[in-house]
């Protein structure tokens, strides 16, 4: 991998398959496709022309001035990176005359430029510095006159420096702000020579910048710098590698110097970013050397005793026994394991493996069981497959985005910004979420309609939409015919057709005007490409299931299933919770999602493994937690997952993990469950990891080793020793090994292997003899199940309901700055933008309440009651208030329910009814926390 | 008795609005009409009795009552100091060829015309209308002088569900008024031309992007615009024909370099006026990404001239290629400053001189810049130049938006390059580097001059013109040495040696 990329200098011609026209430069002859600039084609012919403004990520802006080349038969110098290629063209790069106006127009940029090239943060690796090589200029003639050499540094910004002082105006930044990531928060202010980058604010931390990094990777000079770079210098060396935080699983090149790792670049032929990159990916990667991480095994005999740091082999005898012990007294199904979606499919295949066989029982599940179970089940149910039906790029051929339940610009931005770019071409959004998110109105962007339905009300309003597709003859009845079970479809349309699914019936449960729901069934439906994105306020209902059926089901009725364009697809929130899935982490299901009740399919499987396993489904998590109350379940093996702050009814998770004789926790941190841990078990972060993990698109990608692992083993080793100590003979020599185990095992991972992963960059599973370079769109020709299964879609409301004493309802979210349980992002200056969760409220109730912008306020529901500071916004609808689950303080899943999807048991977290007061002290828990929380650190060994 | 009293914006400047209160409390039927473009004479009154008409210059509110009282009595001559006879006799008048202005100065603004013309024009096929243009020769009159029929072509021939004509009336160059007077003073010419150049070109709509400077034009084009509506010269089935042409107008916020077009088109969309690099050219990809037809307000002024007195006999006006006639300017230091509407060819001392009357100071004339704050400065000796493109451009110089500023000899021409550089530092858009740098490092260069000119920063200059002209994405840059070597050619000893 290369340190700095070939720049073509403008992007590819955006309509492909044009005729290809051959032109002459420099003498050179070079066929391209007609609507390439000249720039582009003298680089694809290797006569690199000089550029500053061009790049080859954005489109061509024509301000510089130092591209300029003669073309024959044409009056004048051309700007080679806004003038097109025609047939027979004859270009010349270098004349005299064009050497000497470059250098001419280089003496105006130097003259308006610190001379201080040895000490700039940028030596090195300046465009400026190499064009200024390039096109000979030896001196400056102009004498010192007006220029911007004083301007003040703002440094706002926790990870980047904007130093005006070194700007060449090329508004690389501010087009990269508007083409890369579409958050159009920069701009140029003043004209002429007062031309200058601005943002709306004084500085980048007041403006609407989200610190996506764009900018700065566009800038060619040190005018905006990483820090780090600031810090320790220009990187030396790369390393190709994904992001460890959301589901879109970007591509970056960790940049190093010796093993210091200076920064993270978004790399520009990442199948999932192009380029493009969050906050969180960009910037947020301080954790891994944060002086809170543990790297070394710790064991204890109580939850109260001080933790004794050991080696690994004491740890892993340590656990062997623990378990082995407890199995003897409690049964084989006393103990289970965790896999870990944050960590790669290798890592999570070793625990399944190690349940499966050294466990012998099949009690794993993994934190699926909390976010998309329900799309797994319910994909797989209408489908066939349990996952999304789309790669990203479907979505910039889709003419209607709808968006339910989900929350891109903050959940996964990324994905957001190629959502905001299709939408500014003239794409039409319809957001389905009781708040109104960013992609209801944001620059450039308006969504044609948003309906702030009551949470709890997805599966009614859903329905209603397609109640007006039938009723109002949109259906794509072709499509169902032929593609579509037939019976399920007649029986579907009965159900569908009822008048209880009327807009004007469902409106009155989902708050939603009639008019809303037949606007957007008719917008969606009479769509050229009609898509669906969802994310949790889709699955994190007790009609969770149902609700990805009844969407199943519209995409089916109207035809937006099986090419670019359309599509259901869940936004999948850990880096590898596809993954972790589809290696067989849930308790039913052997890798590649088979039941373990298939004899055939098992019987391969202990064939390989030379163990018997046991045909029935093991425990999910709340059973587990269930059963662990109820003194059966006594030992658990968790892999970098924290129960205690991510699962709902807190106290309950306490008093299971409380009752406990062997918890072990794999993980970076002391995290809330850790803190209830016999055994820790030191992890690896992304930078030290090797294998893979796959993203919301199925798109499998390597995770590179840049530095060596802090703990010495990779996850997999470990669990690879503790098998081995508990009898089990696991012999993996190295990761690619599990990988190769998995392709032997699992029909849509056959064609998968390191190798071919390094040599394609990536690829979507299926991936096999039919499908040797992955399946970007599903059901093309046909479902995975055959033909497309309709359900009918009954509503089943929550019994969770407002009352008197409950009249608000509490939803959960996630926001930019932050990823989840915020053990990684908390340890990063990400604090900056949020440093506490926050309860939004909206005016009407804050007001009847007494209640103001940074109050305190107590939240109260039936299962508990925790402490917070309230924003009143007017996002939300009356009614209703939000709030993340960020930080261990809040507690916020001590109020959650018990309340779970009917197929799945995955968690209501979407809806409690609850009260809200203004309170002047900590809620009960708050202060046990905090207590908990000081007394565990006690217990940490000196210095660790 | 009646009057007719100027009102544009000249006019009131010059208090006529006073006036027109004073006549109205005097019962005095008054009629407001634009300005003739004899600008020393405003504010002008005629006044008709009788049959016979009484033009009378710049009255004020003092000189008003004995003006009235000064009117003849009974075949009683007592006339005032300020009679200028009939208006129709003055020879600055009787020496023009009006096509543009034929109406302007003598009718209302707000009168609708006769919708004979237009109504035969939908009736006929656009292309016929396109070959018409072609055969006219007019070129843009904006200042680039790009030959309008080429751009209709383009625009009609380009497939669109929408399509745009646009009028540039941001008139933003020193020393011209043209656009100015035409909306002020006759509104529906530019409507008409504009709903010709929609229906020949495909074009349902129509926006003027009005400079914020022109209050006056302002509210003149929006009362014409609601007349139109209402006398359907605008809407749906204009005028019984199936065509329909909705125009609007928009007020830019005071950037010069919005009069360059794909800036105006930048600012129409909402954005900061930044010039568009080219191709695509506006007529295939402008505003909104459409095809948009982008005209100065005096070329689509023009059109209905060209289709009354028809397409040859139009060409047949002017010299070679430079057909049809120009509405010069004439100002700065000059007698008679005003609006001069001839065929082009006339010399450039005819205007000056016959017109103009020689400077306003008495003092010997020393230079003419043409064509705006980015045009030559022309010596005495190319005076005799006709005003054509062609043979403006065999000087070195161009006719541009056909502004002239006239100079007597207190004038310092390093000034004026100073000047030229500064006006460009000031007024550039800031996109690319030639103009946004350049201006400056120019105009430093210039005020080093003050003291003597070194042959070392001489040099410098030359380079930089050279990068400016060849280099610059627009013509902003572009033309700014246009001022400056004309100046340091022309005028060497306004440059003097350093120690000289």
């Amino acid at each position: 991998m290369r340190l700095i990329e070939p720049d073509l200098g403008t992007p590819a011609p955006r309509i492909e398959d044009l005729p290809k026209v051959t032109v002459s430069i420099d003498g050179r002859q070079v066929e391209v496709e007609s609507g390439t600039s000249i720039m582009r084609a003298a680089s694809l012919a290797n006569v690199p022309v000089p550029k500053l403004c061009a790049t080859d990520s954005m489109e061509a802006f024509g301000s510089c001035r130092v591209c300029l080349v003669e073309v024959e038969g044409r009056r004048g110098l051309i700007a080679s990176c806004t003038e097109p290629v025609q047939e027979g063209m004859i270009v010349r790069t270098q004349t005299p005359n064009v050497e000497k106006i470059r250098r001419n127009v280089m003496e105006l940029y130097i003259s308006d430029h610190p001379l201080d090239c040895l000490t700039c943060s940028a030596n090195g690796d300046c465009e400026l510095q190499d064009m200024a090589g390039s096109v000979g200029l030896r001196e400056v003639r102009y004498a010192e006159g007006s220029n911007h050499l004083s301007e003040a540094i703002d440094a706002s910004n926790p990870y980047f420096s904007f130093d005006p002082s070194k700007c060449i105006v090329c508004s690389r930044c501010v087009r990269a702000c508007e083409e890369i990531q579409g958050t159009y928060a920069l701009t140029i202010d003043g004209r002429g020579f007062e031309s200058k980058v601005a943002t709306s604010a004084d500085s980048f931390i007041d403006s609407e910048c989200v610190a996506c990094g764009a900018c700065v990777q566009a800038c060619p000079t040190a005018t905006l710098m990483e820090k780090s770079v600031i810090e320790h210098g220009v990187p030396d060396s790369t390393v190709l590698t994904t992001c460890a935080y959301c589901g879109v699983g970007c591509s970056f090149k960790a940049e190093l110097k010796g093993d210091q790792v200076v920064r993270m670049v978004p790399y520009k032929d990442g199948m999932a970013n192009h380029g493009a990159s969050c906050v969180k990916g960009r910037f947020a990667w301080g954790y891994t050397k944060h002086p809170d991480r543990i790297t070394q095994p710790m064991i204890r005999d109580s939850i109260n005793d001080s933790w004794k740091v050991v080696d690994w082999d004491e740890a892993i005898e340590f656990t062997a026994n623990r378990f082995t012990e407890i199995q003897q007294k409690h049964g084989r199904k006393s103990i289970g394991g965790i896999t870990s979606s944050r960590t790669t499919i290798e890592d999570v295949y070793a625990v399944q493996k190690m349940v499966r066989t050294a466990f012998g029982n099949n009690n794993v599940d993994t934190c699926a069981r909390v976010c998309h179970s329900p799309t797994g089940y319910g994909l797989k149910q209408t489908f066939g497959t349990s996952a999304g039906t789309q790669n990203f790029d479907s979505v910039r051929e889709a003419d209607v985005i709808v968006i339910i339940g989900a929350n891109p610009t903050e959940g996964h931005p990324v994905f957001a910004s190629q959502i905001k770019k299709r939408a500014a071409e003239g794409a039409h959004l319809i957001v389905l979420d009781p708040r109104m998110i960013d992609l209801v109105r944001s620059p450039h962007v308006e969504a044609a309609l948003h309906l702030p339905l009551l949470p709890g009300t997805n599966v009614p309003v859903m329905n209603s939409i397609a109640h007006v597709v039938v009723t109002e003859g949109l259906l794509d009845r072709e499509f169902a015919q032929e593609r579509c079970e037939i019976d399920s479809f007649n029986e579907w349309i009965e159900f569908i057709t009822q008048d209880e699914h009327s807009p004007e019936n469902v409106s009155e449960i989902a708050n939603v005007p009639a008019d809303s729901i037949r606007e957007a069934a008719r917008l969606y439906a009479q769509a050229n490409n009609g898509a669906i994105y969802y994310g949790l306020g889709v699955t994190e209902h007790s009609q969770g299931s149902t609700m990805v059926m009844a969407m199943a089901n519209l995409a089916m009725a109207t035809g937006n299933i099986g090419r670019p364009g359309v599509g259901v697809n869940p936004l999948r929130g850990q880096n590898n919770v596809q993954g972790a899935v589809d290696v067989g982490s849930f308790p039913h299901e052997l890798p590649g999602y088979r039941h373990i009740s298939d004899d055939v399919v098992r019987q391969q499987f202990s064939d390989e493994w030379n163990v018997e396993i046991d045909p029935e489904p093991g425990f999910r998590i709340p059973n587990m937690f269930d059963e662990a109350c109820a003194g059966r379940f006594k030992g658990m093996f968790i892999q970098g997952e924290d129960f205690l702050q991510s699962d709902p009814n807190t106290r309950h998770v306490e008093e299971a993990l409380g009752s406990m004789e062997c918890v072990v926790v794999q993980d970076l941190f002391l995290t809330e469950t850790a803190k209830m841990a016999h055994v820790f078990l030191p992890g690896t972060t992304f930078l030290e990891k090797n294998g893979t993990f796959v993203n919301a698109e199925r798109r499998l990608n390597r995770v590179r080793p840049v530095v060596a692992p802090a703990c010495g083993l990779q996850e997999w080793e470990a669990v690879q020793r503790l098998a081995n100590a508990m009898g089990y003979p696991m012999d993996f020599k190295s990761s690619s090994d599990i990988v190769n185990e998995i392709a032997s095992l699992t029909p849509i991972f056959a064609g998968v292997s390191h190798d071919y992963l390094d040599e394609v960059n990536s690829v979507q599973w299926p991936c096999n003899d039919a499908a040797p370079l992955g399946t970007p769109i599903m059901h093309v020709e046909n479902f995975a199940r055959g033909k497309g299964l309709f359900v009918t879609t009954e509503y089943e409301p929550t019994t969770e309901r407002t009352n008197r004493k409950f009249p608000l309802l509490l939803t959960t979210g996630r926001r930019l700055a932050q990823y989840n349980v915020g053990t990684q992002t908390r340890r990063t200056p990400n604090n900056t933008w949020l440093k506490e969760d926050q309860l939004e409220i909206h005016p009407a109730d804050a007001e009847v309440r007494g209640i103001r912008t940074g109050d305190w306020v107590a939240i109260r529901s039936r299962m508990g009651e925790i402490t917070l500071r309230a924003k009143v916004s007017e996002r939300l609808s009356p009614g209703v208030i939000y709030t993340t689950f960020h930080h261990p303080s809040t507690g916020t899943n001590v109020i959650t329910t018990d309340q779970s999807d009917w197929a799945t048991n995955c968690p209501e977290y979407k809806v409690t009814a609850v009260e809200v007061l203004p309170a002047n002290h900590r809620s009960p828990w708050n202060g046990q926390f905090l207590e908990r929380e000081e007394r565990q650190k006690n217990l940490l060994p000196a210095g660790g | 008795m009646r009057a007719q009293l100027s009102d544009d914006s000249v006019a009131r400047a010059l208090d006529s609005q006073s006036v027109e209160t004073q006549l109205r409390r005097q019962d005095i039927d008054t009629e407001l009409v634009g300005s003739l473009g004899l600008h020393w004479l405003e504010p002008l009154l005629q006044i008709s009795r009788d049959g016979t008409e009484y033009a009378f210059s710049n009255v004020t509110v003092s000189n008003l009552s004995e003006i009235v009282n000064s009117l003849p009595q009974d075949g009683d001559p007592k006339l005032s100091s300020n009679f200028l006879g009939s208006i129709s006799d003055q020879q600055y008048l009787k020496n023009q060829q009006r096509l543009v202005f034929d109406r302007a100065g003598r009718i209302n603004p707000l009168t609708v015309p006769s919708s004979e013309l237009l109504e035969s024009i939908l009736s006929s096929e656009p292309k016929t209308l396109i070959d018409a243009m072609e055969t006219s020769g007019l070129r843009g009159r904006g200042g680039a002088g790009f030959p309008a029929h080429i751009k209709w072509r383009t625009v009609a021939e380009t497939t669109s569900d929408q399509k745009y004509v646009v009028c540039n009336a941001d008139e933003g160059d020193s020393g011209t008024f043209s656009d100015r007077m035409i909306m002020e003073g006759d509104p529906f010419k530019l409507i008409e031309g504009m709903v010709i150049a929609g229906y020949a070109t495909g074009s349902t709509k129509g926006i003027i992007y009005l400079r914020s400077e022109y209050p006056v034009a302002l509210e003149y084009l929006s009362q014409a615009l609601e007349l139109a509506y209402s006398n359907r010269w605008l809407g749906n089935e204009i005028r019984g024909s199936s065509f329909n042409f909705d125009l609007e107008v928009f007020v830019g916020a005071g950037a010069y370099i919005c009069g360059e077009e794909t800036s105006l088109l930048e600012s129409l969309e909402g954005k900061r006026g930044e010039i568009r690099f080219k191709p695509p050219v506006p007529a295939i990809s402008g505003l909104f990404g459409k095809p948009t037809l982008v005209h100065n307000v005096i070329t689509l002024a023009s059109i209905p001239g060209i289709f009354e007195i028809g397409a040859t006999e139009y060409a047949n006006l002017g010299i070679g290629r430079s057909t049809g006639t120009m509405p010069f300017q004439i100002s700065g230091n000059v007698k008679h400053g005003g609006l001069i509407e001839i065929p082009f060819g006339t010399t450039v001392r005819a205007l000056i001189e016959d017109f103009g009357g020689g400077t306003l100071s008495g003092r010997p004339f020393r230079t003419v810049q043409i064509g705006g704050p980015l045009g030559a400065y022309l010596s005495e000796k190319e005076l005799d130049t006709p005003l054509t493109y062609e043979h403006m451009e065999e000087i070195e110089a161009g006719i541009g938006h056909g502004g002239l500023v006239v100079f007597d000899d207190t004038v310092d021409l390093r000034e004026q390059a100073e000047y030229a550089f500064e006006f460009c530092e000031v007024e550039s858009c800031g996109k690319c580097t030639p103009c946004r740098i350049g201006s400056v490092r120019g105009k430093e260069a210039m005020r080093q001059f003050k003291d003597g000119v070194d042959i070392r920063t001489y040099q410098l200059v030359e380079d930089l013109c050279d990068v400016m002209e060849q280099a610059s994405l627009c013509q902003m840059g572009g033309m700014t040495p246009i001022p400056v070597r004309s100046a340091m050619q022309r005028f060497p000893e306004d440059f003097r040696r350093r120690g000289f």
